[in-house]
């Protein structure tokens, strides 16, 4: 298998110009991501060969933003999406079917509410959503509740909380987080209304709009632009369920292999691990996450965050950016986490600055559990 | 009752119309495989076991065991608003096959709602042509 280990960096990341709610559509959200991710790495929208997304087509999104790309990809599985393009770019890019991709998101997740195409004869219209299984927030309440069948409610219930209150201390100090202002307390956590026991509304992740973007090229030309280069070093990806009532074991994702197949190819082990950006739709996801890739066993995640050890300050740094709990998620809330590692990497947050990171595993999880994607950054 | 209903109806597929069919007439149909000798859900023709198109139907004792589930407490949907709170489900037949459902309960509660309790397929008839397959307490 060829080594593609640092063969490709990412250069540009920004958002869109605001994130909350906002009146815009969806393809204005990208381009004005696209235009702020051009400014970030140097480039002009001329230099992009390669396009992708997911959400819309990219039919539909080169139109807009006048671009007509040698290589085009959609893949959309749901919140993994932005990670696992990842991949596809690197090997894109190592095939030489072009070699600088724009990835853009854009999503009024609050105002338009826009999800993956609904088709009757699904699975899911089938068999599932008669019967309520609508939005994720219930579908993943019921994972959560067998976690804690199986390893104690009280127990689990204490690491969801300790999730949610050290994310909110990122988010507050992070400016454009959604929730910068507003402080959380364990109390607060506990009293906060209840959306589809056992999940709390501050078990939940954000329903905002926001747009991203980041630009991808090789490790060549990624030297010659104005900012640090962040090379991709590991990638794995997959899924093995579609609709949650299929998911194979409702405490373990499919990280548990897309974790590490990124690690093996990037030479690191958990240990060399400087900053951990785990999709938080939920609580929950976290917690499942961290036990699929291994950072501890099946059963461990409530003590593995105890103690706010994720927190500012902690000895574990994750979700620097505040989260999909509270900076923002638009519906695929993958993009951001790539934002936000690049931009750690280069020493480019301020308040929120870990010190001196090296090596970040970036991980998303889509639809219903359902699929994965890690990949392993890093900087010289 | 068909132009009260204001939830998501299913729509049958070429194939899975016998299950529906056989819902509607208040008995729950899974599809097996020949080649595994296993039952699977959903239904589909060729199995997804060992991918085999030697498939067949067989009845299924609507006995279940609760694997998990939820309350919900929010509407996901306006049709759903006069259910809440209710319970969403993910139940294990019997046979082995694991299904999303209902269970039938007046004010639910964690207390009431034991992860292994026994339950038993009960009928919700919601179109004249679909009834959905829900469960309840045994």
């Amino acid at each position: 298998m060829a080594d593609l280990s640092r063969t490709v960096a990412i250069v540009g990341v920004a958002e869109s110009d605001e994130i909350g709610r906002i009146e815009k559509s969806n393809l204005q959200l990208h381009a004005e991501a696209a235009y702020n991710a051009l400014e970030d790495a140097g480039l002009k929208m001329s230099d992009i060969n390669g396009l992708m997304t997911a959400g819309t087509s990219t039919i539909n999104l080169g139109e807009y933003l006048g671009v007509q790309p040698m290589f085009t990809d959609t893949t959309a599985v749901g919140g993994s999406s932005f990670i696992i393009h990842i991949a596809h770019a690197m090997a894109a890019i190592n095939a030489g079917y072009c070699d600088t991709i724009l990835v853009t998101h854009g999503e009024a997740g609050r105002s338009a509410r826009s999800r993956m195409g609904f088709n009757a004869s699904d699975p899911g219209p089938q068999y599932e959503t008669p019967y309520g299984f609508i939005g994720a927030p219930i579908n993943y309440a019921m994972a959560a509740r067998r976690y804690m069948h199986i390893y104690g409610d009280d127990f689990t219930r204490q690491g969801m909380a300790e999730v949610a209150v050290a994310t909110r201390k990122w988010a507050n100090l992070n400016p454009k987080a959604y929730m910068q202002a507003q402080e959380m307390s364990f109390d607060d956590y506990h009293d906060s209304r209840w959306i589809s026991w056992p999940f709390h509304l501050f078990d939940c992740c954000l329903v905002t709009d926001a747009g991203g973007a980041y630009i991808i090229t090789t490790a060549e030309r990624a030297r010659d632009l104005p900012k640090k280069p962040v090379y991709v070093l590991g990638a794995g990806e997959g899924h093995d369920h579609g609709i949650l009532s299929q998911m194979p074991d409702l405490t373990r994702t499919w990280a548990r292999n897309s974790g590490p197949a990124a690690m093996k190819m990037a030479g690191v082990t958990h240990d060399d691990i400087d900053l951990a950006m785990i999709y938080d739709s939920f609580t929950y996801t976290v917690l499942a996450t961290l036990e699929s890739l291994g950072f501890c066993g099946p059963g461990e995640a409530p003590d593995f965050v105890k103690d706010q050890r994720t927190a500012p300050g902690g000895n574990f740094a994750m979700n620097t950016s505040g989260g999909g709990l509270s900076y923002t998620h638009s519906g695929m809330y993958g993009m951001f986490l790539v934002l936000e590692a690049v931009r750690q990497l280069r020493g480019e947050t301020g308040e929120r600055q870990i010190d001196n990171p090296k090596l970040s595993l970036v991980h998303g999880t889509g639809g219903s559990l359902s699929s994965t994607g890690t990949v392993i950054l890093g900087v010289d | 009752m068909t132009s009260d209903y204001k939830k998501p109806i299913p729509v049958p597929q070429v194939e899975s119309d016998q299950y529906w069919q056989k819902a509607k007439e208040k008995e729950l149909w899974l599809r097996k495989c020949n080649a595994c000798n296993q039952p699977y859900f959903y239904p589909r023709d060729i199995s997804p076991c060992c991918f085999s198109r030697d498939t067949t139907w067989i009845q299924a004792s609507g006995k279940a065991t609760l694997f998990t589930y939820g309350i919900v407490q929010r509407a996901p949907h306006p049709g759903f608003v006069p259910d809440v709170p209710f319970v969403t489900a993910i139940v294990e037949l019997e046979e082995g096959p694991i299904m999303a459902t209902n269970i039938v309960m007046e004010d639910p509660t964690p207390e009431k709602l034991q992860v292994g309790m026994a339950l038993e397929v009960v009928f919700e008839d919601i179109t004249d042509t679909i009834a959905l397959p829900k469960f309840k307490p045994a």
